[in-house]
């Protein structure tokens, strides 16, 4: 196999300017196809961003107004929730993998030792923790227990925490009392969200406390869950059953969109995605596109070599070179030429992206510019097919050369 | 060793077809000197390449050393010009990117013989034709009898049964055909079969044997001394 390189590196060397054309011509395309892969990963990742304050798969329920008569009813009716639309939906509601209800309780004055700050306080249920991924930095999160017992407990955003506990104070607020609405709660756990800093201006409450503590019986303001795995399809037959069970449990029509607000984000994510599968289309076409301009050029160049090799070549045969080792020699030799080439735009162009991804702050446009492993592998093997096929129709010439022909004395 | 019977060629020139060898029938033993001789077109070079199975006939046998060439694929072709057949051309043909070691080397490189002991065995043949010292050199740093030694090295480097040359020397002045010719009945003392294509009649005196082609027909083939 060495023997067979040194042939064709032995070449190359002779041909410096030949080969230099036909490596930048590859290594162009090959730079500009990683870069554009990169770069539409790139975009995606930013636009991505916007999504992940909140899950992906999840459905949303809001309350609304009627806008169209139903049994007897007249439009223009407010519907509110209870816990009994959390159970319903819980019993009935298919693919309903994390599920939480959402109690508002809004702007209150919350204290602790002299600082004093209005924050906005949620009840909740332990789930909720998923649908708006929040992170936990220390203590934990609600649990099924702290709503059994309706505790008095609380976790606490890093805002609130910057805002109440001094710095300096005895570290960590988890186990401390805070008072909220003349109530006092215990902290449990502290947490932060990749939302918004907004978010984490927020005290949650146990959902059952959060009724008994501020007058809300067992009223619920906003449901919301998760699929889990389930196809977008089957999210579409989950929101369409979650529709029904709702008209069914408050009386309105089910064309009646207004009456419960819902929303699956999976919509929205799915048409994004949807925009990102033809972005990544129109990118591999015009990346390959490139490629394919670089694999012909060294076709050409091939063709060139060939026909300027054609002394050669019929000396070659005359002293023993059967066609299958011409061939072999100049489909190398393209091998080598785009394989160097594409390593050099493979190198170049991940060169550029990392440093992109170095460069360029964190925005919703353009964010962390990437190939993954899959890219790189797949166009390491582009190169190699594109390298055995632009060589191979010059060797195939090359191989039908007459040695009578090619040695005649020009 | 060689056996030629019946053969011929022809080519096609514009709309017309050219005969260049009609119906020739030949016999070359082993170790034999052969000149063949004849004016330009007489067919002595289509011959040549029949005999060097770098050309194929339109009728005829080939038996060379007992096999029918005739019918060999082009990859056997190559095989058998590797292994039984050494060229050598007024033009020297050697490629001008590779160096005398690396020209004398490449008939080697086709029976896969390891890189380094090829050009071991290279250096002994350039050595032999006195080309020893310009082994690194490439064939423009090579004076014309330089490069023909070179390339004679290359052809007898496989130590073939038959060594072709057409014009050998045509390119080259007096003292460095004598040279030449030196080394051409070295080998042929030494038992290779020699065919040589001249049209320079000092030259093909040299040889055991004269062969005249007029019009693709042999016209004269007579002993110049015995063997």
């Amino acid at each position: 196999m060495i023997d067979p390189l040194i042939e064709v590196t032995d070449s190359l060397r002779t041909h410096k300017v030949r080969t230099a054309l036909a490596v930048l011509t590859v290594a162009w395309g090959i730079f500009m196809l990683v870069l554009l892969l990169g770069a539409g990963r790139g975009i995606q990742n930013g636009v991505e961003l916007q999504f992940r304050d909140d899950a992906v798969n999840s459905i949303r329920i809001y309350q609304g107004k009627t806008t169209i008569a139903h049994n007897g009813l007249p439009r223009g009716r407010s519907i509110s929730y209870s816990n009994e639309d959390y159970r319903q939906i819980q019993a009935k509601v298919a693919h309903v993998d994390k599920l939480t209800a959402r109690y508002y309780v809004g702007d209150n004055l919350i204290s602790y030792g002299g600082q004093q700050a209005a924050f906005d306080i949620r009840g909740v249920h332990p789930d909720h923790l998923y649908l708006e991924k929040t992170v936990m930095t220390s203590g934990r999160y609600i649990s099924e227990l702290d709503l059994l017992e309706r505790r008095k407990v609380c976790v606490i955003g890093a805002q609130v925490v910057t805002r109440l506990f001094e710095e300096g104070d005895a570290g960590d607020p988890v186990g401390k009392y805070i008072e909220l609405g003349g109530t006092v709660c215990q902290v449990v756990g502290v947490f932060t969200d990749v939302g918004s800093r907004r978010e984490e201006e927020t005290v949650y409450l146990p959902v059952t406390t959060a009724q008994l503590l501020f007058g809300g019986s067992d009223r619920l303001h906003q449901l919301m869950y998760t699929v889990g795995e389930a196809s977008y399809q089957e999210s579409k037959d989950s929101e369409q059953q979650v529709r029904k069970l709702m008209a069914g449990l408050h009386n309105f029509s089910l064309q009646d969109e207004r009456a419960a607000r819902i929303y699956n984000n999976l919509d929205e994510y799915k048409k994004i995605t949807d925009l990102f599968y033809w972005v990544r289309v129109f990118v591999a076409v015009v990346g390959v596109g490139t490629v394919l301009t670089g694999i012909l050029a060294v076709s050409n160049i091939m063709m060139i070599s060939v026909s300027e090799r054609r002394r050669e070549i019929g000396i070659r045969k005359a002293i023993g070179a059967t066609p299958g080792s011409i061939t072999r020699l100049i489909v190398l030799e393209s091998v080598i030429l785009t394989s160097v080439a594409g390593y050099i735009g493979l190198l170049a162009s991940l060169g550029l992206l990392e440093l992109l991804k170095a460069t360029v702050p964190e925005n919703e446009y353009m964010y962390q510019p990437d190939v993954n492993t899959f890219v790189v592998v797949s166009v390491t093997v582009l190169v190699i097919v594109s390298g055995t096929l632009a060589g191979y129709l010059p060797a195939r010439r090359a191989a039908v050369i007459d040695p009578v022909e090619a040695l005649q004395p020009s | 060793m060689i056996d030629l019977a019946g053969i011929s060629k022809s080519y096609l020139m514009g709309q017309h077809r050219v005969d260049a060898l009609s119906d020739v029938s030949l016999n070359i033993g082993q170790g034999e000197f052969v000149a063949i001789q004849g004016s330009s077109g007489s067919g002595k070079s289509t011959l040549l390449n029949i005999l060097g199975i770098l050309d194929t006939t339109d009728s005829g046998t080939y038996t060379l050393d007992g096999h029918a060439i005739e019918n060999l694929s082009t990859g056997e072709a190559a095989r058998y010009r590797n292994r039984f057949i050494g060229f050598v051309f007024q033009s020297f043909n050697l490629i001008h990117h590779k160096s005398a070691l690396e020209n004398v080397a490449l008939p080697l490189y086709y029976q896969k013989v390891a890189r380094k002991k090829r050009n071991r065995i290279a250096m002994e043949f350039l050595e032999r034709v006195g080309l020893g010292e310009r082994a690194d050199h490439k064939p423009s740093e090579l004076s014309g009898g330089q490069s023909q030694r070179v390339a004679i090295a290359r052809a007898l480097i496989t130590e073939p049964a038959l060594l072709l040359a057409d014009e050998p020397t045509g390119a080259l002045d007096t003292q460095t055909s004598e040279q030449i010719m030196q080394i051409f009945r070295e080998v042929n003392d030494q038992g290779m079969t020699v065919v040589l294509v001249t049209h320079e009649p000092d030259i093909a005196a040299q040889a055991h044997r004269s062969i005249v082609l007029r019009d693709g027909d042999i016209v004269s083939d007579r002993l110049n001394s015995p063997l």
